[in-house]
């Protein structure tokens, strides 16, 4: 058995070449890094990608697919594609508060001498918002 | 003389590039239509078509439509940018988030201090020192997110490169499908 086989190579039971694709992004000491890339990708899939990629990107392409693998292993159905739609969620909803907001300073600017007293309780208050937004358009 | 035996005329978009006989039974079939050839491809060619069956027969199979999707999804993402995937597209959003919530911080200092200066009829100077710091510290906390986002995943995004941008595609294999 020789002790310098890359986790590829280990997990492949196979000898591990002086050239081999994988052993710069697959030390022995992460096991399962590789196990898991394999587990969702192939191993002869992972080997074609990197191949094709310029050197100095390889080890960015590894951590990504890397990544990716753990996501789809945490959640077969949607992997990482669960986070991304969770993400665009958020920036819709940020982007629709920011609009009231600007709404509400558009109203403030032009009705400054408008009753303030609960002016703050209302930031975020659909039905003030609106009342807000409409007068502004 | 050769028999021939009835060719048949429903193979699923999977089991024709396979060159495979499609069973009635096939997990792919349901999913991989044969109009829509390059929705397999795409998908065998990321993640081969063994690992996408073990993948669907895993999951419930009413689940299985999104799952493909999904798994749709993350392999035009790959082929689109085979260095970053949709690793590129999440740091993207991520960042986009971190700056709406900037914005959204200071619209509302803004805010702030127009009631502010109605109710105290001057310039407000105190309460936008006060403001201003609170804001400073909540940015601070803002750009914490992205970097324990890179901590715990050990993976940088492009930094040193020009803005992520989903409508650029920084690498291009001039033969993917």
């Amino acid at each position: 058995m020789n002790p310098s086989r890359c986790a590829a190579c280990r997990y492949l039971r196979r000898r591990c070449p002086p050239d081999c694709i994988f052993s710069p992004y697959f030390p022995p000491n992460n096991p399962q890094r590789f196990a898991s890339i394999h587990r969702i990708y192939g191993a002869s899939n992972v080997a074609k990608l990197l191949q094709r990629l310029p050197s100095h990107l390889r080890t960015q392409a590894a951590d990504s697919l890397y990544l990716e693998a753990q996501y789809r292993i945490e959640d077969p159905v949607y992997g990482c594609v669960g986070l991304i739609s969770l993400l665009q969620q958020q920036i819709h909803d940020i982007e629709r508060q920011l609009a009231m907001t600007q709404a509400e300073i558009a109203f403030r600017a032009r009705h400054p001498q408008a009753v303030e007293g609960n002016l703050l309780n209302n930031v975020g208050n659909p039905s003030f918002s609106n009342q807000a937004s409409s007068w502004f358009m | 003389m050769r028999s021939h035996e009835p060719r048949s005329t429903s193979s699923c978009a999977a089991c024709k590039l396979l060159k495979r006989r499609c069973s009635p039974t096939c997990i792919f079939a349901p999913y991989f239509r044969s109009d829509e050839p390059k929705k397999f491809a795409k998908v065998h060619k990321v993640f081969g078509a063994s690992n996408v069956s073990k993948i669907l027969i895993e999951v419930p199979e009413e689940q299985r439509e999104d799952t493909v999707n999904s798994l749709v999804y993350e392999a035009e993402a790959r082929l689109r940018d085979p260095v970053y995937g949709c690793i590129g597209a999440i740091a993207l959003l991520q960042r986009k988030m971190i700056e709406l919530q900037h914005d959204l911080a200071l619209a509302r200092a803004r805010l702030a201090r127009y009631a502010a200066n109605y109710s105290t009829g001057v310039a407000g100077t105190e309460l936008d020192r006060l403001t201003m710091t609170g804001l400073g510290e909540f940015l601070v906390a803002c750009g914490g997110f992205m970097d324990s986002f890179n901590q715990s995943s050990s993976y940088q995004v492009n930094q040193d490169a020009h803005m992520y941008d989903l409508t650029q595609i920084p690498y291009v294999y001039h033969d993917q499908l």
